[in-house]
């Protein structure tokens, strides 16, 4: 049984007992474990179950590199699924379940699938969902569906929140072990400004487990004197339970730091490091390889070093009996920390045929068996180990022996954490001597300067003794005093990607490469065998390193075998891509703090609270809120909007503007700048005068429309449309700073400087004159005018324009002015009847009287000939943008669609987006049609639906009617007329 | 434009309305008018915004003095002044952790009198240190609930990274 030691675990704090619950059932542990070490100390050694045959699962590790000890954490608002128990601290009343099992963990009756795993080999998606066709949708989608992924996915909302956090140094170094340790001591006292993460909880690594002896005293005491200096200095910055996630360009780096994961604490849960590095150094060690011997998946196999990590780390033993299984020295250190502690190990089997070197030697001093050139023909147990048959590693499995045990150590060597390195294509070279594939560090991921922007340092390197590594660190961190460090004599590694050798089919259909996918080395020995060279191929058809751990344990292994199966060597088959995030991360902390009232910004004119206690019904217009209408007690959306057209048509409406784009345009050549970006003539307009304009792209297409002002001699206002303020402002600024840079032009976009008030109706002028202080009379400002003035003591620039067709001025007032002045308004036209209107009644008033607005009549594909605008595009001008475009032959052309109104014979609205069809079927058979709806309305004016369409030599026929099918059946018949319904002559806005 | 605080692990204040003005023009014509700070800096009431481009500050009551002395000085030159006192929202943050979880800056390396034209989360802003080692930071006015929305929900938990 697994249990805790009655000493040892340098991790846990044996006064601070904490209580904890697993599936449901109250467990404890202490202070200082990870949920694998407390369940482990609890005798729970069986901890899911794999994801295609449910095949029972413990840790593997006790690290990142976790593949099978994964957990749903929580609950409702901060249920987390998939969390790996190797990197969870235990706090109190945290609370796990065992994924992938129905109806238990310890009975799962998808084991069955392990039954039939013949008929569930690599590729059997692709084999088996084939045919027939009908099938995929309706069985076996919703089967593979169901069967999916290993965790739940969260259906509460979460209640954690995240953050970001922006940082920025001379040198980042990944990685808390002793070679991270060093690089960020040596940089540090060169002066650098640094700044070191480290994934887990604690610092030092690998090293004070090992038994390491550094500048003569025990690496964990070094380790405690290099974070006590680190401290000391100011410009240094250190942070534990931090992740180096991902490498990016620009030594650009995501660190991904747990808060409160291991607490109840308040705050943010996650914060999202972003960190902008001069370099950085990836300290970020090795992972050790499993062997492939039929039944390494059965729990009680654990990698050799997590064995010992539980040992010393956290007092935990495994189980009574570990036999040690390996192809290099380094395993000899779990066998002697069991034997310190008192743990029986009855055997060692090294595969190599002459042994280990120093560590074998005092492994056989403590009395321990060592058997070379042996391996596991296959362990023996089900839910746990119950024992291992021994082989010739050499020969075809033939058992020799049979030893009962209940842990099997396994170790097939160490490789180097490259992801970092690898993420902005750093490249690896195969190093046959030390069996992996570590960085080339003359291909390392370039940086602006040309050089790498990234070194490894330590085992990241390659380099696995502790002299080596702080070598490595401290020339990597920019050089200075290396501390000297005892290191055993290790004798060489040797490969070993199978155990034994010549193992059979039947031994090799049980020898586990990715625990968590369920992929062995028969399976990809068969993708081999049919085809699947490119290891990404091979990859994909297998699944190999496809799931949470992204093949930490299995890459190796896997590549290693599909070489073997091809008879080609390890480099040429090569890994597959090493992609972000090293371990998930949260999508929590990707958002950060955009949730909830800060998801967006929302934009807010002056008015914008009047609106909200007025009864607005919203629309968002860009990022602002627009009032779609103002709902009075009791009425619909529909009454609202048919209400505020007919009393604005009748009486007086107010209609808040403000977001109007307004732009600034100064400078002597700003006439001649306008005259390029309006497709009309602004250069001649006189001072108090406005017109309204078009703006084309250079590709001809109609892309804003807005009324210009001109202010003074050498000073325009151009007003854009509310959602095209910012982008015409950069279009115009692009064209000035790259194309026309020796022209005077300046522009501001002034847009929030100024409220806008449109007051339109009959008694428009009635109620400015109320409010009195400026002239306002058809004489003063005429139609198409501007005057500065003042109205209600508020200094004000009116402009008399209509966008209803009705008597209308649109008064611009300073932004904080704004709501005083539209309170004014309200108050002083009360007795004229006056309301306020939103955006469907502007649209409505503004198809009335055959306007056309951009984004409905315009597309980006429409240019202001179709819309019969050439009354807008000057003849006179040589040149304006989008001029060149128009002349196209497929621009000047009149089989393109053009503007119509559109009248339903029966005095219903068209459709939105309604096709009118024509005779006949294209080459795709589908319908012909001739023209489409681009604005389609019930006018309350008129009381009959209105609409305005794109028609096929619409203008040439007026009066013939068209038909538009309806979406579900039915069709409209509409009578082609011109599009301005309502005072085609002009006369109510120009009195 | 509503005045607020809020006290966190920092403190976010929303200032009162002060006087704006966008001054554009060559700098060399623009000395004639105001003293041009160092690039990327503010000085006095003057802050660089872009190579043709000044931010005046003054109290709200006097902008309109302001831009009448400042366009009269500049008779004769290419130039724009426009009053963009009112499309602004102004806050002042006690700690710059706040604004390095929104603002991606190099903000523990700013001296005092530096100014950074950058993002605030998901809009546009300024923001400068000053001799105190607060910040100020100015976006529109449109966005000004959602500036006080992430400056508050940051405000309200340390970092400890400058001084951790």
């Amino acid at each position: 049984m697994s249990t805790r030691l009655a000493q040892g675990g340098r991790f846990i704090d044996r006064s601070s007992k904490l209580n904890f619950s697993f599936n449901g059932r109250k467990l404890a542990g202490y202070s200082g474990d990870t949920l694998a070490s407390a369940l482990l100390a609890n005798d729970q050694m069986l901890m899911g179950r794999s994801f295609k045959y449910h095949r029972p699962r413990s840790v593997v590790t006790s690290d990142a590199s976790e593949p099978n000890a994964l957990f749903n954490l929580g609950r409702e608002g901060s249920f987390e699924p998939n969390a790996r128990g190797t990197m969870t601290e235990l706090f109190g009343g945290l609370s796990a379940e065992s994924q992938n099992h129905f109806p238990s963990l310890e009975f799962d009756v998808g084991a069955i699938n392990a039954k039939l795993s013949r008929f569930l080999p690599a590729g059997f998606y692709y084999k088996m969902f084939i045919h027939p066709r009908p099938f995929w949708k309706h069985i076996y989608e919703p089967f593979i569906r169901k069967s999916a992924g290993l965790g739940r996915a969260p259906k509460a909302r979460d209640e954690s929140t995240y953050e970001h956090f922006y940082a920025f140094c001379d040198l980042l170094v990944v990685g808390g072990g002793v070679a991270g340790l060093q690089a960020a001591l040596t940089a540090g006292r060169a002066g650098k400004d640094v700044l070191l993460l480290e994934q887990t909880e604690n610092w030092g690594g690998r090293a004070p487990v090992d038994d390491i002896e550094i500048d003569g005293k025990p690496a964990g005491d070094w380790v405690d004197a290099a974070v006590a200096e680190l401290a000391s200095m100011p410009n240094v910055k250190t942070r534990l339970r931090t992740m180096g996630a991902g490498v990016y360009d620009h030594g650009y780096v995501l660190g991904y730091e747990r808060l409160t994961d291991h607490s109840s604490g308040a705050g943010p849960r996650h914060r999202l490091w972003r960190i902008r590095a001069g370099h950085i150094v990836t300290a970020t060690g090795a992972i050790e390889r499993p062997l492939s011997f039929a039944g390494n998946d059965v729990p009680g196999v654990v990698l050799a070093s997590a064995v010992r990590d539980y040992v010393v780390n956290w007092g935990v033993s495994l189980g009574d009996r570990t036999v040690v299984v390996t192809n290099n020295d380094d395993a000899y250190r779990t066998a002697i920390a069991l034997k310190r502690a008192g743990v029986e190990v009855p055997l060692i089997l090294d595969a190599r045929a002459a042994g280990g070197g120093v560590l074998a030697e005092e492994a056989k001093a403590l009395g321990i068996r060592v058997e070379n050139g042996k391996g596991i023909a296959e362990v023996k147990g089900g839910k746990r180990v119950s024992g291992v048959a021994i082989c010739a590693q050499a020969g075809e499995g033939a058992t020799l022996e049979e030893i009962a045990c209940d842990v099997v150590a396994m170790s097939g060597g160490w490789s180097p954490v490259v992801h970092l390195w690898s993420h902005c294509g750093g490249k690896l070279t195969w190093d046959a001597d030390a069996v992996m594939f570590k960085p080339d560090p003359e291909k390392g991921p370039i940086g602006a300067d040309g050089t790498s922007f990234v070194s490894t340092a330590g085992a990241a390197s390659g380099v696995l003794s502790t002299a080596d590594v702080l070598a490595d660190a401290t020339g990597k961190a920019g050089g200075g005093d290396v501390p000297s460090a005892s290191d055993p004599e290790m004798a060489a590694i040797e490969p070993v990607w199978m155990m034994p050798q010549g193992a059979s089919y039947e031994l090799r259909s049980k020898a586990w490469l990715d625990f968590q996918n369920d992929v062995k080395v028969s399976d990809v020995q068969l993708a081999a065998q049919e085809g699947f060279e490119s290891v990404e191929h091979a990859k994909r058809y297998t699944t190999l390193g496809m799931a949470t751990d992204q093949g930490k344990l299995s890459n190796i292994n896997g590549l290693s075998v599909l070489s073997n199966a091809l008879g080609s060597d390890i480099p040429q088959v090569g890994t597959t891509t090493f992609r972000p995030p090293y371990t998930p991360i949260s999508m929590g902390a990707i958002a950060g703090e955009a949730r909830g009232e800060i998801f967006q910004p929302l934009r807010k004119t002056p008015m914008h609270g009047w609106h909200e206690e007025n009864g607005a019904h919203w629309e968002p217009v860009g990022h602002w809120r627009r009032p779609y209408t103002f709902l009075l007690e009791g009425e619909t959306v529909e009454e609202a909007v048919s209400r505020e057209v007919k009393n604005t048509r009748q009486a007086l409406g107010f209609l808040d503007a403000s977001t109007l784009g307004k732009i600034i345009v100064k400078g002597p050549d700003a006439g001649k700048f306008l005259d390029m970006m309006y497709t009309n003539m602004m250069s001649n307009l006189k001072p108090g005068r406005c017109r309204y304009g078009l703006m084309c792209t250079e590709n001809g297409f109609l892309t804003d429309d807005g009324v210009v002002a001109r202010i003074d001699d050498d000073t325009w206002l151009c007003h854009t449309t509310s959602g095209g303020a910012d982008h015409i402002h950069q279009h115009m600024e692009e064209w000035l700073q790259t194309e026309w840079w020796d022209w005077k032009v300046f522009t501001a976009n002034v847009t929030e400087q100024y409220a806008q008030i449109a007051v339109v109706g009959p008694n428009a002028r009635k109620v400015l004159e109320k409010l009195g202080g400026m002239d306002v009379s058809a004489e003063a400002l005429p139609f198409m005018g501007w005057a500065d003035g003042a109205l209600a003591g508020i200094k004000v620039r009116a402009y008399r324009i209509s966008f209803s067709g009705e008597l209308s001025y649109e008064i611009a007032v300073p932004a904080a002015q704004g709501r005083a002045l539209w309170d004014a308004l309200h108050e002083a036209g009360e007795e004229f009847g006056a309301m306020p209107y939103g955006t469907e009644a502007l649209h409505i008033m503004r198809a009335e009287k055959g306007f056309i607005m951009i984004g409905d009549e315009t597309d980006g594909t429409v240019i202001p000939q179709d819309l019969g605008l050439h009354w807008a595009i000057s003849r006179k001008k040589e040149d304006f943008l989008g001029k060149r475009a128009q002349a196209r032959s497929f621009m000047d052309n009149p089989d393109r669609w053009q503007l119509v109104g559109l009248e339903t014979l029966d005095g219903s609205v068209i459709p939105d987006g309604a096709y009118a069809v024509a005779d006949g079927v294209n080459a795709n058979g589908q319908r012909n049609v001739q023209g489409r709806v681009t604005s389609t309305y019930h006018s309350p004016t008129l009381n009959r639906g209105i609409a305005m369409g794109l028609v096929h030599n619409g203008p040439d026929r007026m009066g013939e009617v068209v038909t538009f099918p309806k979406v579900g059946g039915g069709e409209v018949k509409a009578k082609i007329v011109s599009p301005v319904f309502y005072d085609p002559e002009g006369e109510k806005q120009n009195v | 434009m509503s005045e607020r605080v809020f006290e966190g692990a920092a403190t976010v204040r929303q200032l009162p309305q002060r006087g704006m003005i966008t001054v554009r023009g060559d700098m060399t014509d623009l000395a004639k008018a105001v003293k041009v700070p160092a690039q990327g800096t503010v000085a006095g009431n003057v802050a660089w915004m872009s190579p043709d481009e000044l931010l005046v500050m003054c109290p709200h009551e006097e902008v309109g003095a302001q831009i009448d002395a400042l366009r009269a000085k500049l008779i004769g030159t290419h130039h724009l002044v426009e009053d963009v006192s009112d499309a602004r929202a102004i806050f002042e943050i006690s700690d710059g952790e706040t604004l390095a979880k929104l603002c991606p800056v190099d903000v523990a390396r700013m001296e005092p009198g530096r100014f950074r034209r950058t993002r605030l989360a998901q809009i546009a802003c300024a923001f400068w240190k000053k001799e105190d080692g607060s910040f100020e930071l100015v976006c529109f006015s449109s966005v000004a609930d959602y500036a006080w929305g992430v400056l508050s929900n940051a405000a309200a938990t340390p970092v400890a990274h400058f001084s951790g």
